[in-house]
């Protein structure tokens, strides 16, 4: 499930954070937040996604911009909530 | 660091005595026939003998810093203005600044205004439709972005015949469309000097689009005169000395990022610190210990969002290089004030002002007493009263809750709403420029911020208008109407909350959401995408068919709904 897992956050980044035309490389280590790719407000939306994929609840203490800053600590936070095999 | 006198002095004596002219004097205002705020924020400082000093260390988000001194500052902002009037661009002509925070977004401000062009800045996360009515409206002739946003001028540009120039920076040699054109401002020709165009203390300087309850989003017009407050409420509120090291963390799309990101504090010679980078609660900290900031202006969000992260991480860094913190953009709440006094050894000063006024019109000044969760009081020169919100009068008993008045004739004044004379004059009322919020006085003459007086949202100290946000859901496929409220937030004090009505054949479901939520987002901006949607069978309206928001927004903050007399019956 890790490595679906890393590429379903990878795609759902590119897919509704990148531009169309961009040829960014995106990775598990690449920083999201802090880069400026995704700010604080469309966290949301990444939040919103991963928890109604998963059927979760990321509570606002835990929704920090460090846990979503990287693909790996999105799913250092997710494995929180799910089992995720390694 | 060692207790240096405040700028400001005695607020009281300062209030009694205050005369714009000492700022004008200060900066020998006219000089020359020198009005251009250009000059000032640049040329002026080198002609005093501090063009080798600082004027901008930047840091990108990957850690990498360049720094620009006030000769880099000037040099360079001239290739600017000298490469915009090489296209044929004309003075008064609308200049638009499009790019994230690098330093040619700072340096290209202060040359668009050398050249004589008026600058129009925009947020650079606005999607395409925001950006398309700001560029519309404005009939902006030219636009500089980079690479990285052109894909979203690139949607428009078709509609916008105006757009005769889009200048790509930082283009990495990819293929260009007509009308575009690359621009290095490291390979560009060096400019010892450009002749600044010759202003008037009233010629137009910064265009900022701002949001209302109805309509498009307004332009607000400035004169190149505004330094003279802008430079004066730098030095008094943010209390600016020529060996502070200042990082105002504003983005220059929001006026704050220009009154204060840029002119106020280049008009004085200070050196300061721009962070390319989002929120980042130890990278923030690892900031200031890393480049000894001492006068930081941010705002009651980045606050919250460090008190939410605890004073654990504050003790991994020495801090202890901060002297004086400053914040805008929303009522700054007391717990706030008292956990930053806690934490840092000193508390955060409120101040209060808006696109419209241009500069700092309200403040807690050093040296002043704070009561923490006050506005302060009102800046010298500035009369500031609470008005009763029929008769427009003002309101003389402490605590009575009223609309924040201004006395019209500060400099930094907006001088219209661009090409919207109509919304323009309705925001005098018997006198008094009326700002849209409601506040009370204390029997010390202390402003307590109470709430907005219209539907606009203000999230993250940014201001979203609920008409925009509607107009861009209705585009989506599914919806067949919506409303759009603020609903209260602990950390961003309001966010985005809409109701749909689907059409015929869409249900509500998760995905939906979230398709709806992403669609706003990408034709508008982070800030005004939903944070909530309710999906709803119908919505309140008025027999005459208007969507009764008030009613919707009441529910939300829990407060008595108010009259629904002219509630439709459904």
């Amino acid at each position: 499930m890790g490595e679906d897992l890393k590429k379903l956050i990878i795609d759902y980044v590119k897919k509704e954070y990148l531009d169309e035309d961009s040829d960014q490389e995106i990775t598990e280590n690449t920083p999201l937040i802090s880069s400026g790719i995704v700010d604080s407000f469309s966290m949301v939306s990444l939040k919103t996604f991963l928890e109604k994929k998963f059927n979760i609840k990321i509570p606002d203490e835990k929704a920090t911009t460090d846990a979503f800053d990287t693909v790996n600590n999105i799913i250092k936070l997710l494995g929180e909530f799910v089992k995720i095999d390694t | 660091m060692s207790k240096q006198p405040s700028n400001i002095g005695s607020y009281e004596e300062r209030y009694r005595n205050f005369n714009w002219q000492q700022s004008e004097e200060e900066l020998e205002y006219g000089k020359n026939g020198n009005y251009n705020i250009g000059y000032f924020c640049s040329d002026r400082i080198c002609e005093l003998g501090f063009g080798s000093k600082l004027a901008l260390i930047w840091q990108g988000f990957s850690g990498e810093i360049k720094q620009y001194t006030y000769n880099d500052i000037r040099t360079n902002s001239n290739k600017f203005a000298h490469f915009l009037s090489s296209l044929g661009i004309k003075p008064g002509e609308r200049v638009c600044i499009f790019m994230d925070r690098i330093p040619e977004l700072y340096i290209s401000f202060i040359g668009i205004l050398k050249a004589g062009f008026i600058v129009q800045p925009l947020f650079s996360a606005f999607g395409e439709e925001a950006l398309f009515t700001r560029l519309d409206d404005a009939k902006t002739c030219a636009i500089l972005t980079t690479r990285k946003h052109l894909s979203k001028v690139r949607k428009i540009k078709a509609q916008l015949p105006a757009l005769k120039h889009i200048i790509v920076l930082h283009n990495e040699g990819k293929p260009l469309e007509k009308r575009e054109i690359e621009f290095i401002m490291d390979d560009y020709q060096k400019i010892e000097n450009f002749p600044v165009y010759k202003v008037d203390k009233e010629t137009p300087s910064v265009l900022h689009y701002t949001s209302g309850t109805t309509g498009k989003p307004k332009g607000a017009l400035h004169v190149h005169s505004s330094i003279i407050a802008q430079y004066i409420t730098t030095k008094w509120v943010l209390d600016l000395k020529p060996d502070d090291i200042y990082w105002c963390t504003a983005d220059p799309g929001w006026v704050t990022g220009t009154s204060y990101g840029i002119i106020g504090p280049w008009s004085l010679g200070i050196t300061q610190a721009v962070y390319d980078i989002g929120f980042n609660t130890e990278k923030w900290y690892a900031f200031i210990e890393k480049h000894k900031i001492t006068v930081w202006y941010t705002a009651p969000t980045a606050i919250r969002l460090l008190m939410k992260e605890g004073e654990a991480v504050v003790k991994k860094y020495n801090l202890t290089c901060l002297r004086h913190l400053i914040s805008v953009g929303e009522p700054l709440n007391a717990e706030a004030v008292i956990w930053s006094e806690k934490v840092f050894g000193l508390p955060f000063h409120d101040s209060y002002w808006q696109t419209e006024t241009g500069s700092i019109v309200i403040s807690n000044y050093p040296g002043m007493k704070i009561k923490p969760g006050s506005m302060g009081k009102a800046f010298p020169g500035i009369v500031a009263v609470v008005v009763d919100p029929k008769k427009y009068e003002p309101i003389n008993t402490p605590g009575s809750i009223g609309l924040i008045a201004l006395k019209p004739g500060w400099p930094s004044m907006m001088r219209a709403y661009w090409n919207n004379k109509e919304t323009y004059d309705n925001k005098f009322k018997n006198g008094w420029y009326i700002c849209g919020d409601r506040a009370y006085l204390d029997n010390e003459g202390y402003f307590w911020f109470v709430g907005r007086d219209d539907d606009v949202i203000n999230t993250a100290g940014h201001l979203v208008g609920p008409f925009e946000i509607e107009s861009a859901l209705l585009e989506h496929p599914a919806v067949a109407e919506s409303a759009a409220v603020g609903k209260p937030d602990q950390v961003n004090m309001e966010v985005v909350k809409a109701f749909v009505a689907l059409k015929p054949g869409y249900k509500p479901s998760n995905d939906l959401e979230l398709d709806i939520m992403n669609f706003i987002r990408k034709k508008l901006s982070p800030l005004a995408m939903p944070q909530e949607i309710e999906f709803v069978d119908s919505l309140p309206k008025t027999r005459s068919g208007k969507i009764m928001r008030r009613l919707l927004r009441a529910k939300e903050w829990g407060e008595e709904i108010g009259d629904i007399s002219t509630l439709e019956n459904d």
